[in-house]
């Protein structure tokens, strides 16, 4: 059960083949067993039994919300949620209770889903809301092998999403399957008042097509993007999937997004800028942690400050600080808006050249084993994490990395589409089509097989050929 | 053009003093710049705080559209060129009260520039001496106001009140066109009369809805501007111009002591320079022309509807007094410096058949000395505009004289609910209107006043007042002046 899709479980709750506070239930008792991982900040156990039992009483009503009532859910914990802490891992905000829902919060518990708890990253429960700034939805997806949705900027409210970079941040969806994210993009998209960067316009949910003539699309290969430091084995599966697309009749044609090499910079700047001005509001006077120093104003801001953000975030507010200053604005700031600016004109003009989706890798390697990844600096990794996903954030655009195969370690590796501004279906609709390609195996974990009922069949584990 | 203070005492070079403003006006809205808390003053500590106002992590500022079309329509009054496309900013600093560590402001390009804004002097203190000049409106911006707090040092602490924190001001920056106190004070003066015809603020600079710095620098003529130093805190008009002339009288004195001035940056005044606010779009407005067709006129903001529903601004207005009624152009002015008194002086000529040139007098002097005496508004007077025509009509048909109309208005004063015609019956102020018994009485001190007769008729006309009075004192003040001379005149020349 908890290997299946979201429409699979929704369907078993709505026969009544397994009651929403079973399902809550095994996802709590995943949580446990895997409390090693150190996943989840906060488990909301007794919250979210309680939003099961209420479902289960709409469910028993044959009055279900729709296809997300029941569903369990976990949040990442930079998004505000009522009544439950939320700290975005931060000793800035430990035990900051937040007063509002996010308006992403608030319209998944509309719609019925049950809140697990508050994730540190993205989390085996059936869908998770992470967010994407520079990837940091995508690439936890490629190297847990689940599919993760960066949509348009300006498509879901970010209202309650404690903001890393304004201009790019988006909330990112975390599901087993692209038919899932687009459920939950259906219940999350769409004009809210309180943020006034979303659009406009109405948003209409939708269901993917199955896709089966590929012959009338194009899809871009960014030469760029096969960068130093990819591995060869994302390279050849990089190939593989150009392949594909060939074979199955798809206009595979490789096309150049130039200004790439520039984005880290570019984004270094614009990133550390916004951070600096977003951080300038924790200053231990109305809420979050506040040091015990009594001297003066001034010397509680710098002791709350430099007890509750830890090195990264104040290395990061410096190097922000230092371009927002009046002698270096132009020199920096002003000139990464513009880098940006013709960051985002390369995929402009790529894709009135024609060209439907673009098919990158998502990250360069597959995930670094937790000693490797301790040794380098938080800069160099960040940067090398990033460089594949952040040129969506910079340009706004939807990008998707969709699990493609298991790499010589045994570990996930994605690959990434990125998509035409507010084109989420036609991207989703080429994913789901790739994804049905691969038939990546279904992440299992030990512990989730003793608890599997055998509802369903156990999936093929193959991987891609 | 500015005037120049001549320092005659020492005979050295004349200094040119030159002032310039800038104005944060808070705009009266229900709810804040881009929060849906009430603005409203004096209430409980931090009881008009939202969530975005604490800068709780998360929210997202959401622009009033009430502050937008204030912003407009004071731009149009000060003749400003609206920007069709005008974008906010993020200024940082950190202080207690602001919460978020930075102010949302327009930097960049703010949503009005380029007006000017004209107002009125009377040179030597005379009222019948007005000039006119014009100071340049720089620019218009929308920004937050801050919290307030207060330093509590025997406690050691600083306490914070957020309810401000969020409110929607307008800044006003007023180019340094202006020479001295006197015209700075004008300037404001004129601007808050504006701001309160239009309503887009209601001014009061006791409840801080007004306030102004001066920038105050001095120098020689033909030399370039000297350092300008800001003059903050002034929470009246008066205390204004009081403040302005210190400043340059106080700069004068140490410059021709050999010193120098020193510009006083505020202490918080950070080296940081300003960031797009990344949460806003521009700021887009429309005119006639540029309305998209399918658009709901309740979405979007138009210019050409907003100017075409100004009201009369001051100028205008007194303009129209002035020609409406034949008063005077400093008649107009002191009417509409008061709050109320205009309309109030409207609604007395409507029920009056005195002329307004006439009844103005009566208004301006009588009235309104009333009010500044007892430090009433208008509003409180316990005179009403019905209860001062009928007493005007009483005068106007002849039926008391001047004098016993400004002791009925004493009367009335006291606001006892008496009529004017009740108080001249108790009183016994009517004219004496048998011509036959005023002839008699006039004859009778003609008979008694032998010298002032002959000094009458020798060609001393002056003395014909002394015989008037007389008539008068007999009379208990119930005679018709005009009447009495005319009679008198005729008997003498019998």
């Amino acid at each position: 059960m908890l290997r299946a899709s979201l429409r699979q479980v929704s369907a078993a709750l709505k026969e009544g083949r397994v009651t929403p506070t079973e399902l809550c239930q095994r996802c709590l008792a995943v949580i446990k067993s895997t409390k090693f991982l150190n996943a989840y900040i906060t488990v909301t156990e007794e919250t979210a039994l309680k939003q099961a039992e209420e479902s289960e009483e709409r469910y028993k009503r044959g009055q279900p919300l729709g296809i997300l009532d029941g569903i369990p859910i976990a949040v990442k914990d930079n998004f505000n949620t009522a009544g439950i802490e939320t700290t975005c891992a931060s000793n800035m905000l430990k035990g900051y209770i937040s007063p509002y829902n996010a308006t992403v919060v608030q319209k998944l518990l509309d719609h019925g889903a049950v809140l697990l708890g508050k994730t540190n990253l993205d989390e085996f429960a059936m869908g998770a809301l992470g967010s994407d700034t520079g990837g940091s939805t995508r690439n936890p997806a490629a190297h847990c092998g689940v599919v993760g949705l960066k949509p348009t900027y300006g498509l879901i409210s970010r209202h309650g999403l404690i903001p890393l970079v304004n201009s790019m941040d988006v909330p990112g969806i975390l599901t087993r399957c692209v038919d899932d994210a687009a459920v939950l993009l259906g219940s999350l998209a769409g004009h809210d008042p309180k943020d006034s960067t979303t659009i406009q316009d109405d948003f209409k949910p939708f269901e993917l097509p199955n896709l089966t003539d590929v012959s009338k699309l194009s899809i871009g290969i960014p030469k760029e993007y096969h960068a130093p430091g990819l591995s060869s084995e994302i390279l050849a599966l990089w190939s593989k999937a150009a392949d594909l697309f060939k074979n199955a009749g798809a206009k595979v044609v490789e096309v150049s997004l130039p200004h790439t090499c520039y984005s880290i910079v570019c984004y270094h700047v614009l990133c550390t800028a916004e951070v600096a001005s977003n951080m300038a509001r924790f200053d231990g006077l109305e809420y979050g942690h506040r040091s015990d120093t009594k001297d003066s104003t001034e010397s509680m801001y710098a002791a709350t400050r430099r007890e509750g953000f830890n090195d990264v975030v104040r290395g990061r507010i410096l190097s922000g600080n230092y371009f927002l200053l009046k002698q270096n604005y132009e020199k920096y700031f002003v000139k990464a808006q513009k880098v940006r600016r013709l960051i985002a004109n390369d995929f402009v003009k790529v894709f009135r050249s024609g060209v439907d989706v673009l098919l990158t890798p998502t990250t360069l390697n597959d995930a670094a084993p937790y000693t490797e990844f301790i040794q380098e600096d938080n800069r160099t990794r960040s940067a090398q994490d990033d460089i594949l996903t952040q040129a969506a954030n910079m340009a706004g655009l939807p990008a998707i990395n969709v699990p493609t195969a298991l790499s010589e370690r045994g570990l996930p590796v994605g690959l990434q589409f990125i998509g035409r501004s507010f084109q989420e279906k036609q991207l989703l609709t080429v994913a789901k089509w790739f994804e049905k390609q691969v038939q990546f195996p279904v992440i299992q974990l030990e512990e989730v097989k003793r608890h599997d009922s055998g509802v369903f069949q156990h999936e093929k584990s193959a991987s891609f050929s | 053009m500015a005037a120049v203070v001549a320092v005659a005492a020492r005979g050295l070079a004349p200094w040119i003093p030159v002032v310039g403003l800038e104005i944060h006006a808070q705009i009266s809205s229900n709810s804040k710049l881009f929060s849906g808390s009430q603005v409203q003053f004096a209430a409980p500590p931090n009881s008009l705080v939202s969530f975005f106002d604490a800068s709780l992590p998360g929210t997202l500022p959401v622009l009033n559209r009430r502050c937008v079309e204030a912003a407009v329509m004071t731009g149009l009054a000060l003749n400003c060129s609206i920007n069709k496309k005008s974008l906010f900013d993020r200024k940082h600093y950190f202080y207690a009260d602001l919460p978020a560590g930075y102010q949302i402001t327009q930097q960049r390009v703010p949503i009005a520039v380029n007006g000017s804004l004209s107002y009125t002097l009377c040179i030597d203190n005379k009222m019948s001496q007005m000039v006119t000049k014009t100071v340049r409106i720089k620019q218009i911006q929308l920004e937050q106001d801050s919290g307030k707090s207060l330093h509590d040092d025997t406690r050691c602490q600083t306490l914070v009140d957020l309810n401000r924190a969020g409110v929607g001001l307008m800044e006003v920056v007023m180019e340094p066109d202006m020479c001295c106190g006197e015209e700075a004070a004008a300037a404001v003066r004129e601007l808050q009369l504006i701001l309160q015809t239009l309503g887009s603020s209601q001014a009061v600079m006791a409840e801080g809805q007004l306030r102004v710095d001066a920038n105050v620098s001095v120098h020689h003529p033909g030399e370039p501007y000297g350092v300008r130093t800001e003059v903050k805190n002034i929470n009246s008009i008066r205390f204004l111009a009081k403040a302005v002339d210190y400043e340059i009288q106080r700069q004068i004195e140490e410059l021709e002591n050999g010193g120098t001035i020193l510009n006083e940056t505020r202490a918080f005044d950070s080296k940081l320079g300003f960031m797009p606010e990344p949460n806003l779009p521009p700021l887009i407005l429309y005119d006639a022309k540029s309305l998209p067709a399918n658009m709901n006129h309740q979405q979007v903001i138009n210019i050409d509807w907003i100017h075409e529903r100004l009201p009369d601004l001051p100028s205008v207005k007194r303009e129209k007094l002035v020609e409406q009624y034949g008063i005077l152009p400093e008649h107009s002015f002191t009417l509409l410096n008061e709050d109320g008194l205009a309309e109030f002086f409207e609604s007395v000529v409507k029920q009056t058949q005195m002329k307004p040139k006439k009844a103005i007098g009566w208004i301006l002097n009588d009235l309104l000395s009333y009010l500044k005496q007892h430090s009433l508004t208008v509003k409180e007077s316990p005179v009403s505009s019905s209860l001062l025509a009928d007493l005007l009509n009483l005068l106007e048909k002849k039926e008391i004289s001047s004098t016993a109309a400004k002791q009925v208005l004493a009367e009335l004063w006291k606001g006892e609910g008496k009529t004017p015609l009740e108080i001249v019956k108790e009183q016994k102020l009517e004219l004496l209107q048998d011509q036959k018994e005023l002839e008699q009485i006039c004859q009778a001190v003609i008979d008694g006043q032998e010298n002032e007769v002959m000094a009458i008729k020798a060609g001393n006309r002056k003395v014909l007042n002394k015989l008037i009075g007389l008539v008068q004192r007999n009379t208990q003040g119930r005679s018709n002046p005009v009447l009495v001379k005319q009679l008198l005149e005729k008997k003498l020349s019998e």
